[in-house]
């Protein structure tokens, strides 16, 4: 089973295939608007979800995703049907993102029935077949050998399905990760290694937790070639993106290193003494994702403000609209207690 | 009107906190997504920030305050051309009523498929062969039958399997459905639940189950509960099959017995077979069951013969346990190996005069309680016998089923044989004397017997 190893320079600074160009201008404006209205959903998604939180609806662990919104929603924006996706617990933007109803993943949150998991699952633990997104886990990194199995699914049933799967800064020091890079790149497994570098796994910065050149370096020694982006860019999300799943469809894997941020604390209870207002600040001051490309759809021409406007208002219908759906869902049947344990043979 | 801005909780249990520092003054205007205030308490420090678009209409409480209780409002916001002095009196929204306590839930002691139906007694063709033999037809004949089956493992392919069990499966299906894993436990162990996943039936081969702990967050926390945790949606179809248990002379990390680990997880089923024919129709059943299933096997059995069914079409059903020699007296219960000393202290207890019942439990999650408890209801003694360590083992679980299931019956308190309570030893004749041999086991019922 050999496979024609691909002559492409993997993560370096290779050109997008003009594909904006060539799509001309109208598309490219719906195509932005269409990006500034995902990232506007989950951002405004989760601000709610942290309300809700605060009002005793969503118990325990709530990781907000604030901040990242572009990172999701520029790969997925370059994945099709085909594809899988799978991520760790900070996950509300990814589900949407991969187009799952907001008032199940809000339902869930609130372990209602309505919920994606019918409630028995909660924030860290959501899965749409339907949508290929596998989840949703809890536990740091072990998403990322089941995202490789996934890969090998794809592979071995002969799809050409790109395993999208995304970890963080704190998760890419667990040993897993590496058996996983070695394995995927030993099979030549079709698997994109997306690392959501948001500068501090939980309370510790990624300076004081990792060592070497960079987290996109460390499919190095595997040949799996990363690349650093602006995570907090939409459209240079995009474009790497794009290049990766190409290649990584051609039949090897590949890393892209997400450089982002989260403004909120790591989960809902978090004391914020390992970092300063200040840095916060100026993150959201000078590279939130959504202001700059609002600024860009403005200042370019793709939309007026009555435009933006009418996306704000059609966001804030669809937020309310989960969160009363989340509010009003029933509590599962006690009956659930015992369902789902195992498949009847 | 305007809209009241409550005091939220950073956790669950948290009822009252500090106003630490306002961020924005009556007359400022908020969009979603500003922070507004920090909150305190003893644990943490929290920003608030606003979900609706206004202007702050007034200030609820100053900054600074203490012991402010949660949902009790903060702030108010009105709305463009709103006048400034429509904010209510303070009044604070009832709070968030506790839970109502969970309504009963049915009482089941484990949840657990149904009991399936005897297995059929076969009367076609049979082949004396080994276990080994067995367990490698019951991969091949699956892998014929369904193209989504792949063996995965260290050695599985090209060497054949470091027991041999996978001989001349990668001569019949190719590398593409027997992988050679590097040495990666959780690695592959973690690929394979993935594959499952994604619509494959994985065998994964640990060479031994004592490297399945370098792997056993992922068979319990993504095999085991994803279908739970998804509402049933995330089904895991695959098979972690090695041996287990004591081998002979290779000292405590290579040792051990996992029987009780992971009959202990919901979301598991946990077989052992003793005999070939077992082996062979458990090991199908087990690959052709849609949940994630631990089939331990035991590298002294490897080479033992016995008569094995040919018929492709024969399984046996997991969750029933056999009755492998009928008795009278006390019922002994084993599985895997200890099923051979089991019987051979039958053998000798029928000298002297004391007629054993030895049942095979075969599955250990769910386990047959129901041929348990009816033998018990027959010989009212009985005996469990085991490998692995007494504390919270596969005994103490049966000595649990005897009490909740048979209490009336017993005519003796239930008697445990298991391995003892000491890492495994290198030396010869303390490796024997930290087994359990036939003679123990024949005391054991004697004791029960009273004789």
């Amino acid at each position: 089973m050999s496979r024609q190893s691909s002559k492409k320079r993997g993560g370096a600074s290779a050109k997008g295939n003009g594909r904006a160009a060539a799509n001309g201008a109208a598309s490219d404006s719906g195509r932005l608007l269409r990006w500034y209205r995902d990232m506007l959903l989950i951002r405004r998604f989760e601000e709610r979800a942290g309300q809700m939180y605060g009002m005793g609806l969503i118990g325990g662990f709530c990781h907000l995703y604030i901040g990242q919104e572009a990172v999701v929603v520029g790969i997925q924006a370059c994945l099709g049907e085909r594809d899988s996706v799978i991520t760790g617990y900070r996950d509300h933007g990814h589900m949407l993102a991969a187009g799952m109803e907001a008032r199940g993943v809000m339902a869930e949150l609130t372990g209602r029935e309505g919920g994606y998991s019918r409630g028995k699952g909660g924030s860290m633990h959501m899965f749409s077949r339907e949508k290929n997104f596998f989840g949703g886990h809890g536990i740091v990194a072990a998403q990322v050998p089941l995202g490789v199995g996934l890969g090998f699914s794809h592979r071995y049933k002969g799809e050409d399905g790109v395993s999208v799967v995304y970890f963080g800064d704190g998760a890419a020091n667990q040993g897993q990760v590496y058996e996983s890079l070695n394995l995927a790149a030993l099979w030549e497994l079709p698997v994109l290694f997306v690392i959501e570098n948001n500068k501090y796994g939980m309370g510790t910065s990624v300076s004081r937790a990792a060592a070497g050149s960079g987290l996109h370096a460390r499919g190095g020694g595997f040949g799996i070639p990363g690349r650093l982006v602006d995570g907090m860019d939409v459209r240079a999300v995009y474009e790497a993106a794009g290049e990766a799943v190409a290649e990584v469809r051609g039949g090897r894997p590949a890393i892209l290193e997400m450089e982002t941020y989260r403004y909120r604390g790591h989960s809902m209870s978090d004391p914020a003494k390992y970092r300063t207002r200040e840095e916060v600040n100026q993150m959201r001051r000078d590279r939130d994702p959504i202001e700059r490309l609002r600024h860009v759809l403005e200042s370019e021409g793709h939309a007026d403000a009555d435009a933006l406007k009418a996306i704000d208002g059609e966001i804030r219908e669809i937020v309310a609209d989960a969160a009363q759906f989340a509010e009003q869902s029933p509590e599962p049947d006690p009956s659930e207690l015992y369902t789902d344990v195992l498949l009847e043979a | 009107m305007p809209v009241a801005v409550t005091m939220p909780a950073l956790s669950p249990t948290m009822t009252e906190g500090t106003l630490a520092k306002w961020l924005v003054a009556e007359g400022d205007r908020v969009s979603p997504g500003d922070v507004i205030a920090e909150i305190e308490t003893d644990k943490a420090t929290m920003e608030v920030e606003a979900v609706e678009e206004g202007i702050v209409a007034g200030l609820a409480v100053p900054e600074g305050a203490e012991g402010i209780e949660v949902n009790s409002t903060i702030l108010w916001l009105r709305g463009e051309g709103e006048s400034a002095d429509a904010v209510p009196v303070v009044e604070a929204p009832p709070p968030v009523a506790d839970p109502p306590p969970p309504a009963p839930a049915q009482p089941r002691r484990e949840a657990s498929k149904p009991q399936p139906a005897s297995e059929i007694d076969y009367r076609g063709e049979t082949v004396e062969i080994t276990v080994r033999e067995a367990l490698r037809d019951a991969m091949a004949e699956e892998m014929r039958r369904d193209e989504s089956v792949f063996v995965m493992g260290e050695e599985v392919a090209e060497y054949e399997g470091a027991y041999k069990v996978t001989q001349g499966l990668l001569a019949e299906f190719g590398p593409r459905r027997v992988r050679d894993t590097p040495i990666t436990e959780h690695g592959f162990a973690g690929l394979g639940v993935g594959a499952a996943f994604g619509g494959l039936r994985p065998v994964v081969e640990f060479m031994t189950f004592n490297f399945a702990m370098q792997a056993i967050d992922q068979i319990v926390n993504s095999a085991a509960k994803t279908l739970y945790m998804s509402g049933g949606q995330m089904g895991c179809p695959i098979v972690f099959r090695g041996p287990n248990g004591a081998a002979a002379r290779v000292a405590a990390q290579h040792s051990q017995c996992y029987a009780s680990w992971y009959a202990h997880i919901p979301g598991l089923v946990v077989v052992s077979p003793f005999s070939a024919a077992d082996a062979k129709g458990l090991l199908k059943t087990a690959i052709r069951d849609p949940n994630p299933v631990i089939f331990l096997e035991n590298e002294i059995l490897y080479g033992r013969r016995g008569a094995v069914p040919t018929d492709p079409d024969h399984t046996v059903p997991i969750g029933r346990a056999k009755v492998l020699r009928s008795g009278r007296d006390v019922t002994v219960v084993a599985f895997s190996r200890m099923c051979a000393v089991a019987l051979e202290a039958a053998d000798a207890l029928a000298g002297e005069g004391i007629d054993a019942e030895v049942i095979d439990l075969r599955t250990l999650r769910p386990l047959d309680r129901e041929t348990i408890a009816a033998s018990i209801r027959k010989t009212n003694r009985i005996v469990s016998v085991e490998e692995g360590w007494p504390v919270a083992g596969i005994g103490s679980e049966i000595a649990a089923i005897a009490m909740e299931d048979a209490f009336d019956w017993l005519d003796a308190p239930v008697a445990r044989v298991t391995g003892e309570d000491v890492p495994m030893p290198y030396a010869a004749n303390l490796e024997a004397l930290a087994l359990p041999d036939a003679a123990r086991i024949a005391a054991a019922a004697r004791a029960v017997c009273y004789a």
